[in-house]
């Protein structure tokens, strides 16, 4: 299986992906923006960061770089494509998931752990997770409030497109279970062909050995079993 | 021709940076204030001449990238 | 454009320029300088950039090891940690703009020490920070600590550095200067380190990074004058920072030093392209022609004088290997940064620059440093302070009463409020998260070996002996180090005081910095790389004497890395050194007894390295399941903030003979640990005593609440309660902006 990895001007994210991708035996290639197509392979992420210093709105400028026309392009014929954080605020910002991603409720940029239950039936980017699994994986963005009208919501609750939402950990508050007031708790979404997945989490941060959970190392080692 | 975007959240969208602003305003005594919400401006200093076309040209720049429609309004300003 | 201003005496005056040097800058001339030349003289020996109060002191400081490749003088230090890898780090203050605008001042102070490990050819891999704040109760605190701290997170999340740990302290004598000292460690190829020294004559000396601005024009003179009434007025002064020019500006240097390409290179820091460029030509022994119409501007009309001065954030000065020209540019534009060759290195020893076809300045490159002045400022030794019998501080109500008051005090408290907005994460590999006694960072490329990173000061105990408040913050930072298992290996200063011009003042400079030397020797920490900050004081109140230590250590094998949570329900408690119950200049003296007396705990630094070794002894063999070091607070104090790291209790009891309970429990006492180890720590007891290392079994871990000394037992949750909500409660309370802050507005 081998993943691209984009990386913008001021993507941050890409060797942490790159470690995760690759502990779980993928091979990785990192495509600059500029370029005018990715190359050929299994599965496309958009790594986390602050491309384009996120100015103007996160993920926006990022959208409508060369190599994204090709990225939405392929997407809509169905490649595999994962944003996480930055790359879920570009997946929005290019339409291939619906909502907005809004300042988190406190205002502050916020970087620790989060529960995640897996909401969705299997998804090929969801791995080796059963529905209704809890992982403890970081969060480190300050603008990951999800939002969407109430319609909208009601549709992807109804067709299970909610795959991850924040849960209440062991010990801990519901209140301090959502890091960033998003509305129904909606921490991933994917599209309607089940093929683009966005999440603001950073399961790529809970893989490797040194790191504090490794709750997310499933996820990855299912992912490059199902593209392989 | 120079132009300013206002570009604000739209009815409905959460601020948390304007319920913030709201908050401190409270606090400093500044009463009866029903509601805060916050935006940007962005100046352009455009080439064109005919404030139709340059209208027109405006507004595909905010579909496109200055604004986020699923939660954003916009107007423009031409001066 | 209107004539350039005339060089008069008060002109002289307002460049903090003294009669006698502006004397000897007239005899180094030999002529009336111009206004640029004036300012290029002005901002090469200010304090700031020359050190010439501290200068004499700093060479007393150990600078050499084995293992250091290079000591102070460049960018940052860097010392040789095997496997072909070199650590590189710095500490620098950001002080005076931090008070002034906190967000915009901490931002660039970050991507100031960022781009001074950088420009040695590191790939920065972890910043703290140390930041003391006026009291809390004081109108401006809360808005400095929000701005500070959001300043410190956006820079830092945004270049995709991990923000890993620090400190954080209050104190009513910073209400009118708030000290923020930030860090970086960054690790690069031992045999690839990138040097300031140009000399090879007829080499382009290319500009890289942001166009320049009017931005922090006298920056370098505010950083070295006191502030008075009116400092709101310098406001407009101070830099902004773009931390993603920063991260273009990262990667477009990494990217050019992995091709041979670079001669010399120097950070744009404190008083720009004068100090880059004299710096540059004066270490390759060479001259500079600089021609100021090639450099990129952002505004209008700008001067020889504001383009020389001019302290506009993220951009660097190279000297590159003429062939070398298009491959460099190429790398520059790709990232979108401006590149623009300004000038050449020459063979004449003098700095000429050129605007507008016409000389501004024309100045012999050497005298520029070597004879800037230097100062043996007159001092007076601090008086000592009567040391404090334990009978002499109140004993509390409760045990029990006087912990979870210290555990939910400002300076005790859970700063999760503040490292909670740092991404302490990206790069994924923190192995040690913020809240241990130092954060770990696994290094890239060698799997298992980690660098452990700390900074520390108690500046009370500074005020109280500077002489040994000096060497404890040497002797804090190896004990942290130790903790978590790391082999120390170098530290960076960054000395923050008052007005050297006192000697009152300069006296706790020459105690602290004597204290420092005399740790650093004994403990095998020389001092790499550091800034010295003066004039941090208000209305003739200066803060409490503040010597921060960065320092690293090294873990080669991360499996035998400790935390300071207990490993489990039985595990024995051990302290391990001596504790005779010194509550002299204690936080317990200070939060209970509302005093802030008494002489500081003495700082031994044969039992420091004895204890420290052993210590670090029983985490090498796996003998023990967590560590501690023991500091403000005492002892009680580490205790809990071991159980509330692992959601485990403990009970304690006082051995027989010790000094009474609230000397024992809160006594500030040097050289201590506090392991946890399986079994009944008889073993681990017999070892430290065989080592000449004093040993104590204090009781078990076990439960969900702390029992000391038999006394009904405080739950756990009410200690966390206390532990973590005082600091989230204060930044939430009111006067984020008051009438105060619009006068400094």
């Amino acid at each position: 299986m081998k993943a691209a990895i984009v990386l913008f001007p001021g993507t941050n994210r890409e060797i942490d992906m790159k470690d995760a991708l690759e502990r779980a035996g993928a091979a990785t290639e990192m495509v600059w923006h500029g370029d005018a197509e990715a190359p050929p392979c299994d599965l496309i992420v958009l790594p986390g960061g602050f491309s384009h210093g996120d100015y103007l709105r996160c993920g926006a400028m990022a959208a409508h770089s060369p190599v994204m026309r090709d990225v939405v392009a392929r997407a809509r014929a169905g490649a595999p494509v994962l944003g996480v954080c930055n790359g879920f605020q570009m997946l929005i910002e290019t339409g291939l998931l619906p909502g907005a991603l809004l300042r988190n409720a406190g205002l502050n940029f916020v970087c620790r752990d989060v529960h995640l239950r897996l909401e969705n039936r299997r998804l090929p980017l969801t791995g080796a997770l059963a529905e209704g699994d809890v992982i403890r994986v970081p969060v480190a963005h300050g603008d990951g409030n999800y939002f969407a009208d109430d319609e909208t919501l009601r549709r992807l609750e109804g067709e299970g497109r909610i795959v991850f939402r924040y849960v209440a950990g062991p010990d801990e508050t519901e209140e301090r279970a959502n890091p960033n007031g998003s509305a129904a708790g909606v921490a991933g979404v994917v599209n309607d062909a089940g093929n683009v997945l966005g999440m603001m989490p950073h399961p790529e941060d809970a893989t490797g050995p040194r790191q504090q959970s490794r709750d997310a190392a499933p996820l990855f080692d299912g992912l490059v079993e199902a593209l392989s | 021709m120079k132009a300013r975007v206002h570009i604000t959240l739209r009815n409905g969208v959460l601020d948390p940076q304007g319920k913030a602003i709201h908050n401190a305003l409270g606090a400093l005594g500044f009463d009866g204030v029903r509601e805060v919400r916050q935006g940007k401006v962005i100046d352009l200093d455009l080439a064109d001449t005919d404030e139709t076309g340059a209208r027109a040209r405006i507004e595909r720049m905010c579909e496109k990238l200055l604004a986020n429609t699923t939660i954003e309004n916009y107007a423009i300003e031409l001066c | 454009m209107s004539a350039e201003p005339a060089v008069t005496p008060n002109v002289v005056a307002e460049h903090g320029l003294t009669e006698d040097e502006y004397a000897r800058i007239l005899e180094i001339v030999g002529r009336e300088p111009n206004i640029t030349e004036l300012g290029i003289f002005s901002a090469m020996w200010n304090e700031h950039c020359s050190y010439k109060s501290s200068r004499v002191w700093l060479k007393t400081l150990p600078t050499r090891a084995p293992w250091v490749i290079c000591g102070p003088g460049e960018n940052a230090g860097a010392v040789d940690i095997g496997d072909g890898q070199a650590a590189v780090f710095k500490m620098e203050s950001h002080n005076h703009p931090s008070f002034i605008e906190p967000r915009q001042g901490a931002a660039t102070g970050v991507g100031g020490i960022m781009r001074d490990v950088f420009t040695m050819g590191a790939r920065p891999i972890a910043t703290m920070n140390a930041l003391r704040f006026g009291a809390p109760g004081h109108p401006r605190t809360r808005h400095l600590v929000a701005g500070v701290v959001g300043g410190v997170g956006s820079y830092g999340n945004c270049v995709g550095v991990p923000t890993v740990g620090g400190e954080t302290t209050f104190h009513g004598s910073y209400d009118g200067n708030n000290l923020v000292n930030a860090m970086c460690v960054g690790l690069a190829p031992a045999d690839r380190i990138f040097y300031a020294a140009a000399g090879v004559v007829g080499a382009p000396v290319v500009y890289v990074g942001s166009s320049t601005g009017r931005d922090g024009i006298h920056g370098a003179s505010m950083a070295s004058a006191g502030f008075d009434e009116d400092a709101g007025e310098k406001r407009p002064t101070v830099q902004v920072g773009d931390p993603f020019t920063e991260k273009l500006l990262l990667e477009a240097c990494l990217e050019l030093m992995a091709t041979d390409s670079i001669i010399g290179i120097q950070d744009m820091g404190a008083a720009g392209l004068t100090c880059s460029s004299v710096e540059m030509a004066d270490k390759g022994h060479a001259g500079i022609d600089l021609d100021l119409d090639a450099t990129p501007r952002r505004e209008e009309g700008m001067t020889a004088y504001e383009l020389m001065l001019s302290e506009s954030q993220e951009r660097m000065l190279m000297a590159i290997r003429p062939e070398a020209e298009e491959r460099a540019r190429a790398i520059f534009e790709k990232w979108e940064l401006d590149f623009a060759v300004v000038g050449r290195i020459t063979d004449t020893g003098r700095l000429v620059v050129r605007k507008d076809g016409r000389v501004r300045a024309d100045l012999p490159v050497k005298p520029l440093s070597d004879r800037a002045p230097v100062y043996e400022r007159p001092w007076v030794e601090t008086p000592p302070r009567a040391a404090l019998a334990p009978g002499d501080a109140p004993a509390p109500v409760s045990t029990q009463d006087a912990l979870a008051t210290l555990m939910g005090s400002p300076d005790l408290c859970s700063r999760r409020w503040i490292w909670e907005q740092y991404d302490h994460l990206v790069m994924g590999r923190t192995a040690q998260r913020p809240g241990g006694d130092a954060a770990v960072v696994e290094t890239p490329g060698v799997e298992g070996k980690g660098i452990a990173i700390t900074t520390d000061c108690t500046p009370r105990y500074c005020e109280a002996d500077p002489a040994m408040g000096g060497r404890q913050a040497v002797a804090e930072a190896f004990r942290n180090l130790t903790a978590v298992g790391a082999r120390p290996l170098a530290a960076t200063d960054c000395l923050n005081f008052g007005n050297p011009e006192r000697p009152d003042i300069m006296g706790t400079f020459v105690g602290a910095i004597g204290g420092l030397g005399e740790a650093c020797r004994a403990l095998d920490m020389p001092i790499v790389s550091g800034n010295v900050s003066f004039y941090n004081e208000t209305d003739g109140r200066a803060v409490q004497p503040t010597p921060t230590i960065g320092a690293i250590g090294l873990i080669d094998d991360l499996d035998f890395m400790a935390r300071i949570g207990f490993g489990g329900e039985g595990q024995a408690i051990v302290v391990i050194g001596d504790t005779a119950g010194h509550l002299g200049a204690s936080l317990y003296l200070r939060e209970i007894a509302g005093r802030e007396d008494g002489a500081p705990p003495p700082v031994d630094l044969g039992a420091e390295r004895r204890n420290g070794d052993a210590v670090r002894g029983l985490i090498r063999r796996g003998d023990v399941a967590a560590c501690h070091d023991v500091s403000d607070g005492g002892l009680l104090v580490a205790l809990a903030e071991m159980a509330l790291a692992s959601g485990i209790g403990f009970s304690v009891d006082r051995p027989a003979g010790a000094p009474p309970a609230h000397a024992f429990w809160f006594g500030e006492d040097q050289a201590r640990y506090v392991v946890a180890v399986d079994g009944d720590g008889a073993g681990v007891v017999r070892g430290a005593r065989n080592a000449g290392v004093a040993a104590t079994v204090l009781g078990a871990a076990g439960g969900d609440s702390l029992t000391v000394d038999g006394a009904s037992p405080i739950s756990l949750k009410t200690v966390r309660d206390r532990h973590e909500s005082w600091l989230p409660a204060y930044m939430a309370g009111p006067g984020r902006a008051t009438a105060e802050d619009r006068r400094w507005r």
